[in-house]
C-alpha cells in the first residue's frame, strides 16, 4: 500500500442516504477473479444507460468530476453486501476519501484496508459541504483535519491503528503475522473441535 | 465476576492478543469460503508466499455465481465458469476441502455450515459474505468480512476486530397464524432502519425467539446485516443442541457431553447489561412486505406505502421518493393486489426444508397464476434431496413452479437467474436494492408463505386468506 499523504481536491457529491454496495458495484461484475477493471463499472446502473452509454446528467459523468478524489456521500454509505469490490472500484476511479455522516461497518473496514479514507462529519458540517458540493477540501489524516472551502477546519475520528497503517502504508496482515507466538499459544490451549477434512 | 452477555462470553473466549492501540486479535474457529470473495485473497497468499494456516478449520463451496440449472449442464457464462474453476484450483493448491458443483453436499454456504454440523455453539465463524450472521442462530459469533480479511483469516486464522456494541432484540409473545420468522426480522428492520444496528451485534431473545425452530432462527439472524448489525445471534438452548446432535461434524460420544456442558455456560448472565435494547410484541406482528429499495422500507401486508411528503428530513424524503420512482409505485396506496411477474423462493434467508414445507403447504393442490414465473431453489443439495423424499418437488412442479438445483440464484442474479428490467418479484431473499435481482428489477421481500400465496394469485397477497 502507498502511504496516505495529505491532499486537496474538489468533491463529487452523491448525497443519497443508504447507498448500498450493490449500487457502488453491481453483483454481475463480481465474477472477476482479479481486483482490476472495476473503476469503469463504479455506480454502473446509475452511470450508464441500457446501451452502456454514459448518462450525461449523472454526477460522475460530468466533466468537472474528472480527477476529483473526494466523494461527498449520504448517510449510511456502503451498506449491504461485504464485497471489497466496492472500495476497489472507488479507488480505481480515483477516490481517496468519502465524506458522510455515517458508514456501514463492513464497508468502513474494507475501505481502510484499501487506502480509501471514510471521513465521518457531523450533520451541520455535512450540510455546509452540500451547499458547495463541488467545492475543494483538504484532507490531512495525520492531524485528522478536514478543511472546508470556507477555511473551516473540522476534526474527524479515525481508529488509531488504521491511521497508523494508512500513514505508514502497511497492511494489517504484516502485524497479525508478527503475533505468531500468541496465535500458536492460543491454539495449543484451545484444541479444535472440528476437522473439515475428516 | 461481572455479568456478561453471550456475545461478550464468545468474544472473551477467543481473544488471542490485545496490544497497544491495535484492535483485538480474535481467533476464528470456522472459515467458510466461496467463489466470489476469495480469488483475490488466495492470490494475495501466493504473492506473499504464505500457506493456509488451518485448512482443517476452513471449508469451501460454490454458490453465488453457480447456475441452478441441472448439474450435468455446462456453465454457459465463461466468466462465472472461470471463477468456479478458480475456487476448485485454489482449494486444491492450499489443501482446503471443497464441496464443488456436482457434490451432493454443495449448497449456499450459510445453509451447508449448520446442516453439516460445522457451525457449533460458542464458535467464531467468518465468511466473505455479509449474511454470515445466519450461523448466529446456533449461538455462534458469525461475522461477514471483506476479501482482505478473508486473506488475513486464511493466513493466520485470526482477525483484528474492535469490540462491537451489544444490542438486545427481545421478541416476546406468540406469532399469529400466517406470520413467520421472516416477518419478525422484516418488522425489526422496518422499525430500526437499515442503519439502526450499525456498530452493534444483536442478541435475539425473548419467548418468541425461544419458540422458533433452529431454521427459523437462521432466517432471523440471516438478516441482521439488513439492520446494519455486524452480527446477530441467539444464545444456545435445547433446541440448538437437538439440532446439532448427530450431524456429520458434530462432536460424538463423550466429546458431545463435554461440548454441551461447555455450551450451557454461554447464555447471557442474569443482570448483564446491553448498550441498546428493543422489545417487540410478536402477537402484534402481521405478515410483512417491502415496497422500496432497501430492506427497511417494509410495511404490514395490508398497510399503505408511505408518502414522501410526510417526511421532514430532506435526504430521507428524497430517498423514499427515489425508491417509489424506481419501483413505479404510488404513495399512500396499499401494495396488496399489486401484480407480480416472478416469485422466488430460495436464498440463504429462506431455502431450508422448513421454508420449502411452508411454501408447499400453501401451493399444494393449487396452481400458480399463468402470468407468473415461479422459481423454487433449495439452499443445498441435501435440502433438495430431503424435499424430494417428502414429495415437495412434485407439489411445486404440479403447481407450475420451476424446481431448481441449489445456489444463491435470483437473490444475487449473477448466475443466470434474474428478472427482466421493470419486472416485479415477490422474493424470499434478503435484499431489495435497485438492480439486486437484475438491472431494473423490482423486488418485494416477504416470507415463503406470502411468496407462495402471491404466486397463486399473480399479485401481492395475504396468505392468511388461504389458511
Amino acid at each position: 500500500m502507498e502511504k496516505f499523504t495529505p491532499f486537496e481536491s474538489r468533491m463529487v457529491a452523491l448525497p443519497r442516504d443508504n447507498v448500498d454496495t450493490d449500487q457502488i458495484i453491481p453483483a454481475r461484475f463480481l465474477k472477476t477473479i482479479s481486483k482490476d477493471g472495476l473503476g469503469d463499472q463504479l455506480f454502473n446502473d446509475w452511470r450508464y444507460d441500457a446501451e452502456g452509454k454514459p448518462k450525461p446528467d449523472f454526477v460522475l459523468n460530468k466533466p468537472e468530476s474528472k480527477a476529483c478524489k473526494v466523494l461527498l456521500a449520504g448517510d449510511n454509505f456502503g451498506c449491504g453486501s461485504s464485497r471489497e469490490h466496492a472500495p476497489w472500484a472507488l479507488t480505481q476511479y480515483g477516490f481517496r476519501a468519502v465524506i458522510s455522516t455515517s458508514f456501514a461497518d463492513i464497508f468502513k473496514g474494507n475501505s481502510l484496508k484499501n487506502s480509501l479514507l471514510p471521513i465521518v462529519v457531523p450533520p451541520d458540517v455535512h450540510a455546509e459541504l452540500l451547499k458547495d458540493p463541488t467545492g475543494a477540501v483538504k484532507v490531512d489524516l495525520a492531524s485528522q483535519t478536514l478543511t472546508l472551502a470556507s477555511g473551516r477546519k473540522v476534526h474527524f475520528p479515525v481508529d488509531d491503528f488504521a491511521k497508523h497503517c494508512l500513514l505508514e502504508g502497511i497492511d494489517e496482515l504484516g502485524y497479525i503475522l508478527q503475533q505468531e507466538p500468541a496465535i500458536a499459544a492460543f491454539e495449543a490451549a484451545h484444541p479444535a473441535g472440528i476437522d473439515t477434512r475428516a | 465476576m461481572k455479568s456478561r452477555t453471550v456475545i461478550e462470553k464468545i468474544w472473551d473466549n477467543h481473544v488471542v492478543a490485545e496490544r497497544g492501540n491495535a484492535p483485538t486479535l480474535l481467533y476464528i474457529d470456522l472459515h467458510l469460503v466461496h467463489e466470489v470473495t476469495s480469488p483475490q485473497a488466495f492470490d494475495g497468499l501466493r504473492q506473499r508466499g504464505l500457506r493456509v494456516r488451518r485448512p482443517d478449520l476452513t471449508i469451501a463451496t460454490t454458490d453465488h455465481s453457480t447456475p441452478t440449472t441441472p448439474r450435468g449442464f455446462p456453465i454457459v457464462d465463461q466468466i462465472a465458469k472461470a471463477q468456479v474453476e478458480k475456487l476448485i484450483q485454489n482449494c486444491k493448491d492450499f489443501g482446503i476441502h471443497c464441496y464443488p458443483l456436482g457434490s451432493d453436499k454443495q449448497g449456499i454456504v450459510h445453509v451447508i455450515g449448520p446442516e453439516l454440523g460445522l457451525t457449533q455453539p460458542g464458535m467464531t465463524v467468518v465468511c466473505g459474505d455479509s449474511h454470515t450472521a445466519t450461523h448466529g442462530a446456533l449461538g455462534a459469533l458469525a461475522i461477514g468480512i471483506g476479501t482482505s480479511e478473508v486473506e488475513n483469516t486464511l493466513a493466520s486464522q485470526c482477525l483484528l476486530l474492535k469490540r462491537s456494541h451489544t444490542y438486545q432484540v427481545r421478541v416476546d409473545g406468540a406469532l399469529k397464524p400466517g406470520v413467520s420468522a421472516k416477518d419478525i426480522i422484516l418488522a425489526l428492520i422496518a422499525r430500526i432502519g437499515i442503519g439502526g444496528g450499525t456498530g452493534s451485534i444483536f442478541e435475539y431473545c425473548g419467548s418468541a425467539i425461544r419458540s422458533l425452530s433452529m431454521e427459523e432462527r437462521m432466517t432471523v439472524c440471516n438478516m441482521s446485516i439488513e439492520g446494519g448489525a455486524r452480527a446477530g445471534l441467539v444464545a444456545p438452548d435445547d433446541t440448538t443442541y437437538q439440532y446439532v446432535a448427530g450431524r456429520e461434524f458434530a462432536p460424538k460420544g463423550a466429546a458431545w457431553d463435554q461440548a454441551v456442558a461447555r455450551w450451557r455456560q454461554l447464555p447471557t448472565d442474569e443482570g448483564a447489561a446491553y448498550d441498546k435494547s428493543i422489545v417487540i410484541d410478536a402477537a402484534t406482528l402481521e405478515p410483512m412486505i417491502t415496497f422500496g429499495t432497501n430492506p427497511g422500507m417494509g410495511i404490514p401486508i395490508r398497510g399503505a406505502v408511505p408518502n414522501p411528503s410526510d417526511i421532514s428530513d430532506p435526504l430521507e424524503r428524497d430517498s423514499l421518493a427515489r425508491a417509489l420512482v424506481y419501483m413505479d409505485l404510488p404513495a399512500g396506496k396499499p401494495l396488496l393486489g399489486h401484480p407480480v411477474n416472478v416469485v422466488f423462493i430460495g436464498s440463504c434467508t429462506n431455502s431450508r426444508i422448513s421454508d420449502l414445507r411452508n411454501a408447499a403447504s400453501v401451493l399444494k393442490g393449487r396452481k400458480v397464476h399463468p402470468s407468473v414465473r415461479v422459481l423454487v431453489v433449495p439452499g443445498s443439495q441435501q435440502v433438495k434431496a430431503q424435499a424430494q423424499a417428502e414429495g415437495l418437488d412434485q407439489i411445486f412442479r404440479d403447481a407450475g413452479a420451476d424446481w431448481r438445483e441449489a445456489g444463491c440464484s435470483m437473490c444475487i442474479a449473477m448466475n443466470g437467474d434474474s428478472l427482466q428490467p421493470g419486472e416485479y418479484s415477490v422474493s424470499t431473499s434478503n435484499r431489495n436494492f435497485e438492480g439486486r435481482q437484475g438491472k431494473g428489477a423490482r423486488t418485494f421481500l416477504a416470507s415463503p408463505m406470502t411468496a407462495a400465496a402471491s404466486a397463486i394469485s399473480g399479485k401481492v397477497s395475504d396468505v392468511r386468506e388461504l389458511l
